[in-house]
């Protein structure tokens, strides 16, 4: 049996945000990985760093979310620093569109609760008009009408992001176990036995980051991760030369030219099928915001599957059973890089959650015992 | 000269070309290679259109076949021809 400090399940970005972060603090821990049957939604999201519009009715998520965006530069210097490998993140605002009067006012509104929920945190937003827009954004198309700003939101490279974690992860002393799906856990408060296809390892700590593996996994460490997958759909144009100078919620173009199109998202079980109608709906979209996009060809498309938990907040909980024992899942995991290593990984190796996190417990979803 | 039916980019080895384009990223100099349509890297300027992968496109005579400087410019004419009834994509 291996013995470690903290044993992370799942290599993703949550996973490998939270294990780097844990090395980084002198922990001796092990990632496992399963392979390439997992379900990776580390893969195939959009790579927005975004803030706006998360957490209209729950102002602790929006604070979650504008801390880690905050950590984001911080993260980003470092990982380059030490790996070489360059996250690509960019944070000159960002904006949504409105292709109606009907859709700018409903986002204004959105707008307006979550400054009013902010209290003294705070929230700014600016609602631009589309003579104002035209001048932001070149080649704005007529049918749109106007679109929310906001100065925190951002983008990067989530592949580079990924790889920057892991190989800083390794740099920082972690073990790294790809193929090491977990097929048996023995749990006891403070002691955890974990047995892969190559051996048993064993932490006092274990965090669960399996994203839609944690549904199952979670049981058997005395907590629970509700999360369902989520369909979503991208295409990616051929690579052209700089117009976009932000990104907008649908619509990116990234360091090397490529525009993604997407914010599709289906209910469809574990399919990862893409389909000719919501293809044409992103791209339907994306030209009425952008008419030149029309001209671009488009060189690849995918469907991923993204992780869902019941009402779209991140879970984060940790075991009251099996102390040790903690688990991170979240929809925004390029988003919530940041405080996963900066925040979540300290407080698991200080082996508490902070109580600003217990309004992400699952215990939320069990209606009875909070009455 | 290449035989009827051979594609752009074959002419343009045929040619001596040692490079067809240049990388969006870094500039670096790249020449056809798959000649199948799946490794990207023989894109030119036919007939003023950008990006074209010359290995899936027949040469003709007079065709004018660029290359392709760094990533696409946006703005210059499409490959496909404007929809007449004006309405979205598809």
């Amino acid at each position: 049996m291996q013995l470690y400090d903290a044993i992370v399940i799942g290599g993703g970005l949550v996973g490998a945000a939270i294990a780097y972060g844990l090395a980084r603090a002198r922990l001796r821990v092990a990632l496992l990985d399963e392979g390439d049957v997992a379900f990776r939604a580390s893969r195939g999201n959009f790579g927005l760093v975004w803030v706006q519009s998360k957490g209209d009715g729950a102002p602790y998520y929006q604070r979650w979310t504008r801390r880690s965006a905050d950590e984001w530069p911080t993260l980003a210097a470092e990982l380059e620093a030490k790996t070489g490998i360059p996250v690509g993140h960019e944070r000159s605002g960002g904006v949504h569109l409105c292709l109606s009067e009907a859709e700018f006012e409903a986002r204004h509104a959105l707008m307006e609760r979550m400054r009013v929920q902010s209290g003294n945190f705070g929230f700014d937003y600016r609602m631009v008009d589309r003579h104002e827009l035209a001048d932001m954004l070149p080649g704005l198309g007529p049918a749109v009408s106007g679109a929310s700003w906001t100065a925190y939101d951002g983008h990067a490279n989530p592949l580079n992001l990924l790889h920057a974690l892991h190989k800083g992860f390794v740099e920082n002393g972690g073990r790294y176990l790809p193929n090491s799906t977990v097929t048996e856990a023995v749990a006891a408060p403070g002691n955890f036995c974990i047995r892969v296809a190559d051996g048993e390892l064993g932490a006092p700590k274990v965090v669960l980051a399996a994203g839609l593996g944690n549904a199952d996994l979670a049981p058997h460490f005395g907590l629970s991760a509700p999360v369902k997958p989520l369909k979503g759909q991208i295409l990616v144009t051929e690579r052209a030369q700089h117009v976009l100078p932000m990104p907008i919620t649908t619509i990116r173009q990234t360091v090397e030219g490529s525009i993604m199109l997407g914010d599709s998202q289906e209910d469809a079980g574990f399919d990862t099928n893409q389909g000719p109608a919501v293809m044409r709906t992103i791209a339907r979209r994306a030209v009425l915001s952008f008419p030149w996009l029309r001209d671009l060809q488009i060189v690849r498309a995918w469907a991923a599957l993204r992780v869902m938990p019941p009402d779209g907040l991140p879970i984060y909980d940790q075991s009251e059973r099996f102390s040790g024992a903690f688990t991170a899942n979240c929809h925004s995991g390029v988003t919530l890089a940041g405080a996963h290593a900066n925040l979540f990984a300290p407080m698991v190796a200080e082996g508490a959650l902070d109580p600003a996190l217990e309004r992400f417990s699952a215990g939320r979803f069990d209606v009875s015992a909070a009455a | 000269m290449v035989p009827a039916g051979a594609s752009a980019a074959a002419a343009v080895l045929a040619a001596g070309f040692a490079s067809i384009r240049t990388t969006p990223v870094e500039g670096s100099e790249r020449a056809p290679y798959c000649m199948m349509g799946v490794c990207f890297d023989c894109l030119a300027e036919i007939d003023g259109v950008a990006n074209r992968q010359s290995c899936m496109i027949e040469v003709r005579p007079g065709m004018q076949i660029n290359r392709q400087m760094r990533a696409r410019v946006i703005g210059r004419p499409s490959p496909f021809p404007t929809p007449r009834s004006g309405g979205g994509v598809g």
